[in-house]
């Protein structure tokens, strides 16, 4: 043992194994005892067991389940298009039309260090029916009425979401604009190229990877959110993760919870790969 | 290679194709875009001033009583407690593990290392919910009741990716012939480590525990399912959104908040600067 601890690799295992058991310790154990619990069933207050396949045929067959499933999964795919969308020109600005890059870049960051929590309410107050955009917009004259479709839909959850997660697109897609070989750029104006086409054919294709790492890291924690259903959901705007809350919570079924969210897991994952397959495809068919 | 051909020419050319005067459309964009970032942040301090229930304009008159009212809450004042305690001990194990783990992954080529890698890096990509009931389901069955404690080992959890990553820039740059020459000059391996590493990664440790103390700060999802009655202050926060009279009370809290994280974050930020320009000196 003493003898491992002095090479190179020993060290180095030594050193990282805390953190790394860490973490798969707390990834491993949860996990097993939610398949665990996910094969058992509640029956009142004790929890019976047995070994059934009765959730996942719940949870396969149950209307509400499949709907906020589905719901979860277009809402997350809606709010990766629309924040990837909003960011691509901000970082596109910031690699090539300022000089202040580390201004922007600063600027764009100071906001996420504030609460989740606390953003999320405060867009609550703003796209409220009596919120701060109606009655400025009142208080301006250009509307009459209060407008309804602001707040408790699908579209708040988007806006609210593609907010959040402003950083985690413009940083990734940041990164791989301001990786690109200027002369590549040049070399498509000189033989040529307009200035749309040489985006198309050249910077686009070159910030595929940007983009698709920008997606995943919104896309799987969006799918599991809880904070931005809840408090601008509304009923049209549910996700699974408040359906999971509620079997932890009030409805007191362990076992139905279970099952969810490792069925909410795996199709994220399934979701992801998917979609890492498609971009990586069509990125090359581009160029 | 990559150097283009015609470069004296290039900076001339490009700034000729730029120079036609026209609307600078994406900077237009970018402050647009800056705005819509920055207003739910504004928002909360602005209205917390707001002589009124309503948060709407127009504003009624300047008041400093929300912010008064909070003193004289005892829930507010524990769960503010309870929130110190959280992430004052989530700062320290997380940065800790992290500060082992970094040093090993810059520093030694290991069996494994990559794996080791992208495991610590995990809890940023599981969606939180997942996580949170997760570990409730374990905690329970090992029969550890919803705590304060049960809730720093889920912060540790997602606070570890961050000690991580600023802990391995720290290192990064970090030069390692001042370890050799330490050794040479016979410092032991623990005295190498207290007087010359340690005292060069300093500002990277600082910068790590102000990150994973506001990371614990803020959390919420977590905090909700694993605090049971010791509620942080995220968790006292949500209880109180569900009560119109209690909201400027509420917007005031998070107004401090709001600045408190800003203000931790500007300066780990500033002594994550120092720790890469101390280490490229040193180098």
């Amino acid at each position: 043992m003493a003898g491992l601890l002095r090479t190179e690799a020993g060290k180095g295992l030594a050193l990282s194994a805390p953190a790394s058991l860490y973490v798969g310790l707390l990834v491993a154990a949860p996990l097993g005892i939610l398949v665990a619990y996910s094969f058992w069933t509640q029956t009142y207050v004790e929890i019976d067991k047995t070994l059934t396949w009765a959730n996942y045929l719940e949870a396969a067959t149950d209307p509400l389940v499949r709907h906020l499933m589905l719901r979860s999964i277009l809402i997350a795919g809606a709010v990766t298009a629309a924040t990837v969308a909003l960011a691509y020109p901000i970082a596109y600005f910031i690699a090539f039309r300022t000089q202040k890059k580390t201004l922007w870049l600063l600027l764009i960051t100071i906001p996420f260090w504030s609460s989740y929590l606390l953003r999320v309410f405060s867009w609550k107050l703003i796209l409220g029916f009596n919120g701060v955009l109606n009655s400025a917009l009142i208080s301006l004259g250009l509307i009459d009425e209060p407008l309804t479709f602001l707040l408790y839909n699908e579209f708040a959850v988007v806006l609210t979401l593609a907010h959040a997660w402003a950083p985690f697109a413009i940083l990734p897609i940041y990164v791989s604009l301001q990786k690109i070989d200027r002369s590549l750029l040049e070399a498509a104006t000189d033989l040529g190229c307009s200035k749309l086409e040489r985006f198309v054919r050249v910077t686009l294709p070159l910030t595929v990877p940007g983009i698709i790492a920008a997606s995943l890291i919104i896309f799987i924690p969006t799918v599991g959110d809880y904070v931005t259903p809840s408090l601008v959901g509304g009923s049209q705007g549910k996700m699974i993760a408040n359906l999971i809350q509620v079997q932890f919570g009030p409805a007191n079924n362990w076992p139905l919870g279970a099952t969810l969210s490792l069925v909410a897991m795996a199709s994220v994952g399934f979701a992801a790969i998917l979609f890492a397959v498609l971009a990586t495809a069509l990125g090359r068919r581009i160029r | 290679m990559s150097e283009p051909l015609n470069k004296p020419l290039s900076p001339a050319v490009s700034k000729a194709r730029r120079k036609p005067i026209r609307f600078p459309w994406l900077l237009a964009y970018a402050v647009g875009y800056l705005i819509f970032l920055y207003l739910p942040v504004l928002l909360l301090p602005l209205f917390s001033f707001n002589d009124g229930t309503i948060v709407a304009f127009p504003m009624k008159g300047f008041t400093l009583k929300w912010y008064a009212q909070l003193g004289e809450q005892d829930t507010l004042l524990q769960a503010m407690i309870n929130s110190l305690t959280v992430g004052a001990v989530t700062a320290l194990v997380a940065t800790s593990l992290g500060l082992f783990a970094a040093r090993a992954y810059v520093r030694y080529r290991f069996k494994g290392r990559e794996l080791s890698e992208g495991l610590v890096m995990l809890p940023l990509v599981i969606p939180g919910i997942i996580v949170a009931s997760s570990m409730l389901v374990l905690f329970i069955s090992l029969g550890l009741k919803p705590s304060l404690t049960t809730v720093i080992l889920g912060h540790v959890f997602v606070a570890l990716p961050f000690a991580v990553s600023i802990m391995k820039s720290a290192f990064d740059d970090f030069d390692q012939s001042l370890e050799e020459a330490a050794f040479d000059l016979g410092e032991s391996v623990i005295g190498t480590f207290r007087r010359v590493t340690l005292p060069i990664v300093a500002p990277g440790i600082v910068a790590s525990l102000l990150v994973t103390f506001t990371v614990s700060f803020d959390e919420f999802v977590l905090a909700f399912f694993l605090s049971g009655n010791q509620p942080t202050l995220p968790v006292y926060i949500w209880s109180q959104i569900r009560f119109p009279a209690k909201l400027p009370n509420t917007l005031a809290l998070g107004s401090l908040l709001l600045l408190a994280s800003v203000q931790l974050l500007l300066t780990a930020e500033y002594f994550r600067r120092r720790s890469t320009k101390s280490a490229s000196k040193s180098a």
